[in-house]
């Protein structure tokens, strides 16, 4: 019996040697990208390989991994062989770069719109009807209302509602730092869930039914709507919102080391292409060269007032210092 | 946990205990005591395991079996059975080694730790698999103890196929010891000391006495060990780095399925590790049942009278 339990496991051994060998033969990236934007990179990783074999002849096939953009950063900085990191905002790439050397601390410089060849901003999600009457984010914290939205610490798309909550309550008149802060303290009160991604959030108000609005990226919150049916949910638009910008850059030093460096450097450069910006919109992300893309798609999306996390902010790394590292402003608020 | 799935080999009451239980008035019940712990039972079952069960698979087949079958063969779930199979195929012959030395070991001779090694071996039961994940990271991962060590040689650890496998080996630790331990101390040693005083030495000891009277406790363990192997979540998410087609086991892809909104899909690949998880308790009944109708050759058939 010992002998016959040794045979199938040679054989595995054998098949995973094969498997590791093969896979070595065709020229690979890994993109290694957060929670929404799954559905974005599974159109775009085969037209760029379109693309890239009629350029260059040379077959290349992507591999995407997603998650939490905190989570992913940190696989990245553990050791994931990513080529090419596509997060939820520039805070998450800057620690990489911080932690790893693998690339300059300037690479929000190398390309075009601060590296961010689609934008997005958030918006609310609502049920049919919207019997809570919810319009704009003072009616957040009304009392009886719940609100979703994922852990600041752990998501990317958390950290702009947080921040575009903060920024509304900034932007009121007579706003300032206290007023805000009071704002958000309470509208944290009214979170029953804190899910650790962004689509884990959705899940939770969609399939779970917790909850009475969706804080969410406007993607996500339009492709809920398609997916799961425009009978269920519509999409709320506050009267002022964040610009967020989830950016993209190569991870120089995991690309020189693998020979990839020039398919990955025309990866990103490819999603500012029509191409690119074209299937940006169709997957509701707001493209940076709205004019390369479908008029009908760019139609879509709501006009609505944004400010920016520099704007307003002062930088993503005096924003996150000053917000969600320990002790910040968030641990301060969110203690129960 | 081991000790409820341990098999009662030495002492298991063969013959018809429960019938003569119901057969004599004092331990009697009434009927009515009988079918109401009958009913809550049943309904427990019922709602509990069963419902789920059958979800998975209506779930699973809700729009038709040509999306469950496509679910199947596509080829990242192709690929993530590929790899549970891999991890499966590793981890389950490493512990059964592992096992049985240590079984032998502990159950044959007195040395010092002993005590140690069995809570030692226990420790995968006690620690939470998410904790065992972390584990490898902080040894193997960029920023590890090891880092720099593998990146120098260009070693793949985590975030690929030997990080799943060793996260596997871990939670899987336990199952074939803790199975053999109890079964090998309560046959104690004196089959082996007879072999060896007839003139076998320690291999013929081992593979025609030892072996023999531990087979099937062996190949209940073995069992066990698969399953979980198969079915580990937590420890392999966090050293999987997720890469679709690469290093997603079944269960990792069901949880991606459903992120994707993708839920016949997640379900059909749900109901195939349900079917294996079936399948494993089918042998798994058919092995006790072979071991209790096969009692080791030591014990008197003296119950074939009553």
């Amino acid at each position: 019996m010992t002998i016959s339990l040794i045979r199938p496991s040679l054989l595995a051994l054998a098949l995973t040697a094969g498997l590791i060998g093969s896979a070595q033969a065709e020229t690979t990236l890994l993109n290694v990208s957060y929670d929404p934007t799954r559905e974005l990179y599974q159109a775009f990783n085969p037209e760029f390989a379109k693309h890239w074999k009629a350029k260059t002849g040379q077959d290349v096939t992507i591999k995407q991994s997603h998650g939490g953009s905190g989570k992913q950063a940190r696989a990245v900085i553990d050791g994931l062989e990513a080529d090419v990191v596509t997060l939820a905002l520039a805070y998450d790439i800057d620690v990489i770069s911080a932690k790893t050397n693998k690339f300059p601390a300037n690479w929000q410089k190398r390309l075009s719109h601060n590296s961010s060849p689609y934008t997005s901003t958030i918006v609310f999600l609502v049920r049919k009807g919207n019997p809570k009457g919810i319009k704009d984010w003072g009616d957040l914290v009304k009392p009886g209302v719940e609100v979703i939205t994922p852990n600041p610490k752990t998501s990317g798309g958390a950290r702009w509602n947080y921040l575009a909550a903060w920024g509304y309550a900034l932007q009121q008149p007579g706003g300032n730092e206290a007023k805000a802060k009071e704002f958000v303290t309470e509208l944290f009160k009214h979170v029953p869930v804190l899910d650790s991604g962004a689509r884990g959030a959705t899940n939770t108000f969609v399939q779970r039914g917790i909850g009475d609005v969706l804080l969410a990226w406007e993607n996500e919150a339009f492709l809920s709507v398609n997916e799961l049916g425009p009978d269920k949910f519509e999409i709320v638009v506050p009267s002022v919102s964040i610009l967020a910008e989830p950016p993209v850059t190569v991870v120089d030093g995991v690309a020189a080391k693998r020979g990839t460096a020039d398919v990955a450097k025309a990866y990103v450069e490819y999603l500012y292409s029509p191409v690119g910006q074209k299937i940006a919109a169709q997957h509701y992300y707001r493209p940076v060269k709205p004019e390369l893309a479908d008029a009908k798609d760019v139609a879509r999306f709501p006009k609505l007032k944004t400010f920016t996390i520099d704007g307003l902010f002062g930088g993503w790394a005096k924003t996150q210092k000053a917000h969600f590292d320990d002790g910040g402003v968030f641990d301060q608020i969110f203690t129960r | 946990m081991s000790a409820a799935t341990t098999l009662n080999w030495a002492a298991a009451p063969r013959g018809n205990a429960a019938v003569r239980f119901e057969s004599r008035e004092a331990t009697r019940e009434t009927p009515w005591v009988k079918w109401t712990i009958l009913g809550i039972s049943l309904t427990f079952f019922a709602v509990f395991l069963l419902l789920p069960l059958v979800a998975v698979f209506v779930e699973a087949l809700r729009k038709g079996w040509e999306t469950y079958w496509s679910a199947l063969i596509h080829e990242d779930a192709l690929s993530a059975i590929m790899l549970t199979l891999t991890a499966a195929a590793i981890s389950v012959p490493l512990n059964l080694v592992f096992g049985v030395c240590a079984a032998w070991a502990i159950a044959k001779f007195e040395f010092r730790g002993k005590h140690l090694l069995i809570t030692l071996i226990d420790l995968p039961f006690s620690v939470s698999p998410v904790i065992a994940g972390l584990i490898y990271v902080l040894i193997f991962g960029a920023q590890g103890w090891l880092g720099p060590w593998v990146a120098e040689h260009d070693v793949k650890i985590i975030f690929a196929v030997p990080g799943i496998v060793l996260a596997t080996v871990f939670v899987t630790f336990p199952f074939v010891a803790r199975e053999l331990i109890p079964l090998m101390q309560a046959q104690g040693r004196e089959e082996e000391e007879a072999a060896i005083v007839l003139g076998a030495n320690g291999w013929q000891t081992f593979w025609y006495v030892t072996l023999p009277n531990i087979k099937w406790g062996l190949l209940y363990g073995v069992i066990l060990c698969n399953a979980r192997a198969m079915g580990e979540f937590g420890a392999v998410s966090v050293v999987s780095g997720h890469i679709r087609g690469q290093t997603n086991t079944l269960p990792l892809h069901v949880e991606i399925l459903y992120n994707e909104y993708q839920f016949a899909a997640a379900f059909a690949v749900a109901s195939l590790l349900a079917l294996l998880a079936l399948v494993t308790l089918a042998i798994k009944t058919w092995v006790e049942h072979r071991a209790c109708s096969a009692p080791p050759s030591r014990e008197p058939r003296q119950d074939a009278a009553s």
